[in-house]
């Protein structure tokens, strides 16, 4: 008898982790759970309002601040959007070009790298000297930061094709751009989608370093005038939309993605 | 047709500036149209590459290949190849996986918009043949292993393939399945009579599957002897246990082994 009582629990417990719904709720049990424990943390110590605000003021400041804030949430949102879609277009050709041709690869890939490692910080004063304080600065910065993970991407997913295929369909008389268009970019598909949502995320860094540095208008402007004014609550409600914008759009990126490549994650329930 | 393939006295280095290695050596190998031959020999000895050279994926650096009575100088489209890989695409179906020759040879490439129903029968023709009705609408991720590699033998003949090269294409399966497989083989091979070159470390498949049997030498490679298989067609699986079966097989070994040792 003992056995039975021993043998249930954790085959209830499991059963418990496993519910669909459970699942559902959990992101957001954890957001409120650390919510909770910021709250307890602040009131208990008397942490100072302008070292670190409670999650409550912070609320109260960004209800407060609603119409700011929905202004400039939305510039943040057009600049990372505009930025990210032309990463999308220079990410997808440049990643073609280079993941199918190795002289290509060769000969950018290095420069493309050091590129990459220069911190987009020190470039954005040179873009405001070039284009002036307003959003076109923001946007660049943006593209330039998304652009990479794109093109690494697409670039391995072109390059990785099984040799035996490439076999197959060179002795059919296949030219460079048939191989790219049946078989490169289909197989890159899955990658280009993976790498889409980081690329969103790093986009609205782009735009809000942008905005911070040089700017008269987004969130990273708003915290920044707002921390000048010791308006702590409210830079802390810009940072709070800023992360709730990068969880939307990576969420958007990942439905996109799902519908798009349903082939490639056959094994978690999409075996239709 | 006589020497329908005919490769004389092929040489191939691989690098540019000569000093890579040497995969064939004087290879001769002579193939009649719509004869079976198998290609065996130690790992490593250039089976592989033979393939690459008679479909004319890679120039020989010496000696010529023709087939058809035509020289090879590019690659050849009147071949199909499969591999042990089945290599699938898997964003399509088996039916649009089996087509996908269809959208790229020359004459077919033009047609296939217009003559799509027909061009469809004639693939679902070829999947009757190796037992895939039903299978047709389904994703390669759906299908068995031996599935996969029926499907691409398919798609290895779909074209109005004239020559079939087939580079260990049962060789990840187990062996009821391989065993299954080659009777489809053999099936397709009689239905449609293509010329077909098989690759095989599989000795028992060799002389199962093949007319003619050709024995490779080690790395350089080339051909060191040819056995001729004399058993009837439609083969069944237990002729490969007869006497005549063993001792072809004990006899291709030996000549393996002894290629192995002069490595």
């Amino acid at each position: 008898m003992s056995e039975i009582v021993v043998a249930s629990p954790p085959h209830r417990r499991r059963k418990f982790t496993r519910n669909r719904h459970f699942r559902r709720v959990l992101p957001w049990l954890v957001v409120i759970a650390i919510f909770l424990l910021w709250q307890l943390f602040v009131d208990g110590f008397r942490i100072e309002s302008f070292v670190l605000p409670s999650p409550t003021e912070i609320f109260a400041a960004g209800w407060q601040w609603k119409g700011p804030i929905l202004v400039n949430s939305w510039q943040t949102f057009m600049t990372t959007a505009i930025g990210f879609v032309a990463a999308i277009v220079f990410g997808l050709v440049a990643g073609v070009a280079i993941g199918s041709s190795s002289l290509v690869y060769d000969g950018f890939y290095p420069a493309l790298v050091g590129f990459n490692t220069i911190p987009k910080v020190a470039v954005v004063p040179i873009l405001i000297i070039w284009f002036g304080v307003g959003s076109i600065p923001a946007i660049i910065t943006a593209f330039l930061l998304s652009f990479f993970p794109i093109l690494v991407n697409v670039a391995t997913g072109i390059a990785t094709v099984e040799p035996e295929l490439q076999d197959v369909l060179r002795a059919l008389g296949a030219s460079k751009w048939q191989m790219i268009r049946k078989v490169g970019l289909p197989r890159a598909m899955p990658y280009f989608f993976a790498s889409l949502k980081v690329a969103i995320t790093v986009a609205f860094v782009g735009s809000i370093i942008a905005e911070t540095v040089g700017s008269n208008a987004g969130i990273g402007n708003l915290m920044l005038v707002a921390s000048s004014r010791f308006e702590v609550p409210l830079a802390f409600a810009g940072l709070l939309v800023t992360g709730a914008m990068g969880i939307a759009m990576y969420a958007v990126a990942g439905a996109i993605e799902a519908r798009m490549t349903g082939w490639a994650t056959r094994g978690s329930g999409g075996n239709t | 047709m006589k020497n329908f393939v005919d490769m004389y006295d092929v040489s191939l280095r691989y690098g540019e500036d000569g000093d890579g290695t040497l995969a064939l050596e004087h290879a001769t190998m002579r193939v009649d149209s719509g004869e079976f031959v198998a290609v065996v020999g130690p790992s490593g000895c250039g089976k592989s590459t033979l393939m690459k050279v008679v479909t004319g994926l890679w120039a020989p650096t010496a000696g010529g290949i023709t087939v058809n009575g035509k020289e090879v100088d590019r690659p050849l489209s009147i071949a199909g190849m499969a591999f042990q890989n089945p290599t699938m695409l898997p964003w399509r179906t088996t039916l649009e996986n089996v087509m996908l020759p269809l959208e790229i040879v020359a004459p077919h490439a033009g047609k296939l918009k217009r003559e799509r129903t027909g061009y469809e029968g004639k693939a679902r023709d070829l999947l009757k043949l190796v037992g895939l009705t039903g299978f047709e609408q389904k994703f390669p991720w759906q299908l068995s292993g031996g599935m996969q590699q029926r499907a691409s033998i398919c798609r290895a003949l779909i074209h109005d393939t004239k020559l079939l090269m087939l580079d260990e294409p049962f060789g990840a399966l187990d062996m009821f399945t391989r065993e299954e497989l080659w009777l489809a083989m053999q099936d397709i091979w009689l239905a449609r009579r293509p010329t077909v070159v098989l690759v095989t470390h599989d000795l028992r498949e060799a002389v199962f599957l093949a007319d003619r049997i050709f024995v490779m030498s080690a790395r350089p490679g080339r051909m060191i002897a040819e056995r001729k298989v004399e058993l009837p067609r439609a083969r069944t699986l237990s002729m490969t246990y007869e006497p005549y079966s063993v001792a072809l097989v004990q006899d291709l070994r030996d000549h393996i082994s002894a290629a192995r040792e002069a490595a």
